[in-house]
């Protein structure tokens, strides 16, 4: 299925893939790292291993980052 | 307030762009900004706000100027080693711009003097290191309703956003809860590169100054519009620059619309705790 992720479409194998698997295969080690938005909406944390994608969905994944100062 | 001669002269590549004049540059002369930290990004947001004559300038940082400092926190030099990383600031900025009065406040910002740094500040830049401190200034500028530019870096990346509490999306409405200690690396840890703060800096200074040359409800002014609701990300590899929009969370923890976090509170996370991936 094609998902456009982080602004580029790609096509993700197999077709029917939770966030959770998602981040798996485009490997985000710990979903404790990103926050993820989903054709404009954030999910909850606890959604992310039962959010089905499907074709054309926009997904981002916002990565924290805390540097800045020391 | 009117403009001295010698203001008019230092301040004429403002003063003649028709988005500021000599009201805007006024505005600006009369403003007053918070930096909160005075590291990789406080140093370029620091040294741009002085030159562009912001009245006052409030700088917290409780840390020393150290070596490793040098690579990025181009407001330090090598002879301020070992000096309050505040006194070093303020020192360059009086350089730079008499017209900019100093306040320093060499502490670390914490839940019990937040609220009273915050005080009468117009807008905030966040230019801290940690999480902890990330959402302390988020919580603490939604509560008092201070505007703020949210800034992060790391190796070669950097965001930024800025928040208008109670009209566009917190730093709480796109990262909810900070992250387990040790799953994002500081740049203590992991390295950046120095320019990329002087990037991200320079863009959180320029939301600064268009936030205090003032905007309508829709954000804009002069056709100025500000970095609200989206979330700006850059990478120096690819040097390629993306944003992500968003709105406001209605579920969010601390301006949604029944919020769960009501008070300040010190949040515990150590820096150093790095998860290694085996």
């Amino acid at each position: 299925m094609k998902l456009i992720i982080n602004g580029k479409e790609e096509d993700i194998q197999p077709d029917n893939v939770s966030v959770t698997e998602l981040l798996k295969i485009k490997s985000v080690e710990q979903p404790d790292m990103v926050s993820v938005e989903l054709n404009g909406e954030f999910l909850k944390r606890p959604d992310f291993g039962t959010t089905q994608l499907k074709s054309g969905d926009r997904i981002e994944f916002l990565y924290f980052m805390g540097g800045g100062s020391r | 307030m009117e403009l001295t001669q010698e203001q008019i002269v230092r301040y004429s590549r403002h003063i003649m762009l028709k988005e500021v004049g000599g009201e805007g540059q006024k505005k600006i002369l009369q403003s007053k900004v918070l930096i909160i930290g005075a590291g990789g990004l406080g140093a370029p947001v620091a040294l741009y706000l002085a030159a562009a004559g912001v009245g006052t300038l409030g700088i917290v940082d409780a840390d020393v100027v150290d070596l490793t400092n040098l690579q990025r926190q181009v407001i330090h030099a090598t002879p301020d080693v070992g000096k309050p990383k505040v006194q070093s600031a303020q020192e360059t900025i009086n350089q730079i711009n008499p017209d900019v009065k100093v306040i320093t406040y060499q502490t670390l910002f914490k839940a019990e003097n937040a609220l009273a740094i915050l005080g009468d500040y117009d807008f905030v830049v966040d230019g801290t290191d940690n999480f902890p401190a990330k959402f302390l200034i988020n919580d603490a500028c939604v509560m008092a309703n201070k505007p703020f530019s949210h800034g992060g870096i790391l190796r070669f990346d950097g965001q930024t956003m800025t928040v208008l509490p109670g009209k566009s999306a917190c730093y709480r409405c796109v990262f909810n809860e900070m992250p387990p200690a040790g799953v994002v690396p500081t740049c203590s840890q992991a390295g950046v590169l120095g320019a990329v703060a002087g990037i991200l800096g320079t863009i959180q200074a320029a939301e600064t100054l268009k936030y205090i040359l003032g905007y309508d409800d829709a954000g804009n002014r002069h056709a100025c519009s500000l970095l609200t609701d989206r979330l700006l990300i850059m990478n120096a590899k690819s040097m390629q620059f993306r944003e992500v929009r968003f709105k406001k969370n209605p579920d969010c923890p601390v301006c949604g619309a029944h919020p769960s976090i009501n008070r300040l509170a010190d949040y515990e996370q150590k820096a150093c705790e790095l998860k290694r991936e085996a």
